[in-house]
């Protein structure tokens, strides 16, 4: 410890370079916590069911192929299976592209699968009366500034009308609050009958995007599902039953592989830092030569400057690091809040800590590597005589 | 009096490029303890190499050098290390202090490398700053002080720990002739009260005249060896 002060003498030396330089190390560790609570979001995914009383059941081969709604009536049999509905996304647009929001064709039973809904019992009627209504979130009725009574008209973007119409009207009838806060997000949804989507669609029709599976006791969840995979197994509609989490992210997946695209862009980040930092290093030990030419000539070895200059390095890429993790928590806890319904939940996990930690000394020996050698080799006369 | 420094037959080869250059060949010389010794010569004669050699902050190609019954010149780099953290204070022509510390700091810096706690280096560093003048600058930064104040921490960093031997490198070359009279002067203090064995290099005659004894040095050879009368 009574080494500190030397380290944090030379870090202070330039105090705005050594700001800014912890500035771009906070930015890449924010980055890191965020991107790397995406990547272990993405690769957790595929995690049993146990304990679960809501399953999805969706098509082997892609979330993007339609399963048969025959099925409906085969999984309701599945011993342990309390009730079934269905869903199919729709993926309409409100006036702009950029106005997007999660919008689905929803079963008749949609709602009563999800009892968080919080929703008054005559909106509830008229969801189930009106064909062509539908119920958004208390978010999105805010964003839009819509009010019961209100036609909302989307632009479909994959299903078009049978008449060719691509413009599909709703009659708003209900507006649900969530009551699960870690899902407020899920207040930015519209859900519409199906019945009117089934009837209206140009193609696809009898076939759904996926089950929503109520069991009874969630500690068969595991068998229940196996069960319902079971009934398809050889057919063209093989089926995979899973978590709503993993359902989520296999959602977003299908934009892309989003291990590869996080690693690469993670990899981008870290690259661009050891350059910096590693650049400001070398320029911070090229200035103080005569300073650790000193500290040799009093009695330093040259093992203990090597320490001293790693520590720095380290000292650094630790403090940039776990503020920019910390802030990763902060603004993950916000993302989760505001995008839940299609992003997995962020969290700043013990695990994203323990892989930023790593990083933070990693980066810290690489960057600090170079000039701590410089120091190592350094003569004391040559540096005392300015050679 | 009994030898401290001890040189036999000491020489010293750079190699630039492809060249060898002799910088010092067969020195004899010895130093004794409470001596203290102005080396003197012209530019490139060999001095500052030799007072390295004596700091042992170089290593000779030829010869011995042995300083308080050690043979430094045999030892390893890191036991060199070992050694100059307690047997030699160094003072260089520009302070050479580290300028984010304070004085106090500054003084404390050779304390860093042994077993004392932070009072305790704190209160020897306070006893060396006093010693040289400047208790009441003990949290001044180095630009907060003059050229003058600077190398009396140098020298204040240079004896907290005590050493036997002080080799001081053109230590007034920087300072205006008020400022290099009072260094030269808490120089001559510490050791005439204080019993340091001093070893100067100067290129200047005035300087000089604070020593007990000129050592002259041309091409790398002894050139005259004079002893001072008594003050």
């Amino acid at each position: 410890m009574k080494y500190l002060q030397l380290v944090w003498a030379a870090l202070l030396r330039r105090k705005t370079r050594t700001l800014f330089t912890l500035l771009s190390v906070v930015a890449a560790f924010l980055l890191f916590g965020l991107l790397d609570s995406v990547r272990g979001a993405f690769a957790g995914a595929s995690s049993s069911v146990a304990g679960l009383n809501r399953l999805v059941t969706i098509s082997k081969i892609t979330f993007t192929m339609q399963l048969p709604k025959s099925l409906l009536e085969r999984i309701q049999a599945v011993p342990g299976v309390a009730d079934v509905t269905y869903a199919n996304w729709f993926g309409g647009i409100y006036q702009d592209p950029k106005n997007f929001f999660p919008n689905e064709a929803v079963a008749p039973n949609f709602l009563d699968a999800y009892p968080e809904f919080l929703m008054s019992a005559a909106q509830h009627a008229a969801f189930r009366n009106t064909r062509t209504g539908a119920v958004v979130g208390a978010a999105l009725a805010r964003q839009f500034n819509w009010k019961l009574g209100d036609k909302i008209p989307l632009q479909g973007t994959i299903f078009p009308q049978r008449d060719g119409n691509n413009t599909w009207t709703f009659d708003l009838v209900g507006i649900y609050h969530d009551t699960d806060p870690k899902q407020r997000a899920r207040e930015n949804a519209l859900l519409f009958n199906w019945n009117y989507f089934d009837e209206a669609r140009a193609f696809g029709n009898g076939s759904v995007g996926w089950y929503v599976v109520k069991v009874a006791d969630p500690s068969r969840a595991d068998a229940i599902a196996q069960a319902i995979d079971a009934l398809s197994v050889n057919s063209d509609h093989e089926t995979k039953t899973q978590s709503e989490h993993a359902f989520q992210l296999a959602f977003v997946s299908q934009f892309g592989d989003i291990g590869l695209i996080v690693g690469a862009i993670m990899a981008a980040v870290f690259f661009t830092l050891i350059l910096l930092t590693g650049n400001t290093m070398a320029q911070a030990v090229r200035e103080r030569i005569p300073e650790l030419a000193i500290l040799k000539t009093i009695g330093f070895t040259s093992g203990s400057v090597l320490g001293l200059l790693l520590a720095e390095s380290v000292l650094l890429l630790f403090l940039g690091g776990v503020i920019g993790v910390f802030l990763a928590g902060v603004v993950g806890a916000a993302l989760e809040v505001t995008t839940g319904f299609v992003l997995p939940p962020i969290v700043s996990a013990a695990a994203v800590w323990a892989r930023s930690l790593g990083m933070m000394i990693l980066i810290g020996f690489v960057v600090g590597a170079l000039p701590a050698y410089r120091g190592l080799r350094l003569r004391i006369v040559d540096a005392l005589a300015g050679r | 009096m009994s030898a401290l420094v001890h040189l036999q037959n000491l020489s010293k080869t750079y190699t630039r490029g492809l060249q060898k250059v002799e910088v010092l060949h067969g020195i004899d010389l010895d130093i004794e303890t409470g001596d203290f010794v102005a080396l003197m010569g012209p530019s490139g004669s060999g001095k500052t190499t030799l007072l390295n050699l004596i700091g042992g902050l170089d290593a000779p190609s030829g010869g011995s050098i042995t300083v308080g019954g050690e043979r430094i010149d045999q030892m390893s780099e890191n036991a060199l290390a070992k050694w100059r953290s307690s047997h030699v204070g160094f003072v260089f022509q520009f302070y050479n202090l580290l300028a984010t510390l304070s004085a106090r700091r500054n003084v404390e810096l050779p304390l860093l490398l042994t077993r004392l706690s932070g009072a305790q280096r704190r209160q020897r560093a306070d006893i060396a700053l006093q010693l040289v003048g400047l208790a009441d600058r003990a949290v001044h930064k180095p630009n907060e002080l003059s050229g003058g104040q600077q190398q009396r921490v140098a020298i204040a960093r240079a004896i907290v720990s005590d050493p036997a031997l002080l080799v001081c490198d053109e230590p007034t070359g920087d300072l205006d002739r008020q400022s290099a009279a009072d260094v030269l002067t808490l120089l001559q203090q510490l050791n005439r009260d204080h019993g340091k064995t001093i070893i100067m290099v100067t290129h200047d005659p005035k300087a000089a005249e604070f020593a007990r004894r000129i050592v002259y040095l041309d091409k790398g050879t002894l050139a005259d060896n004079v002893q001072r009368p008594a003050a």
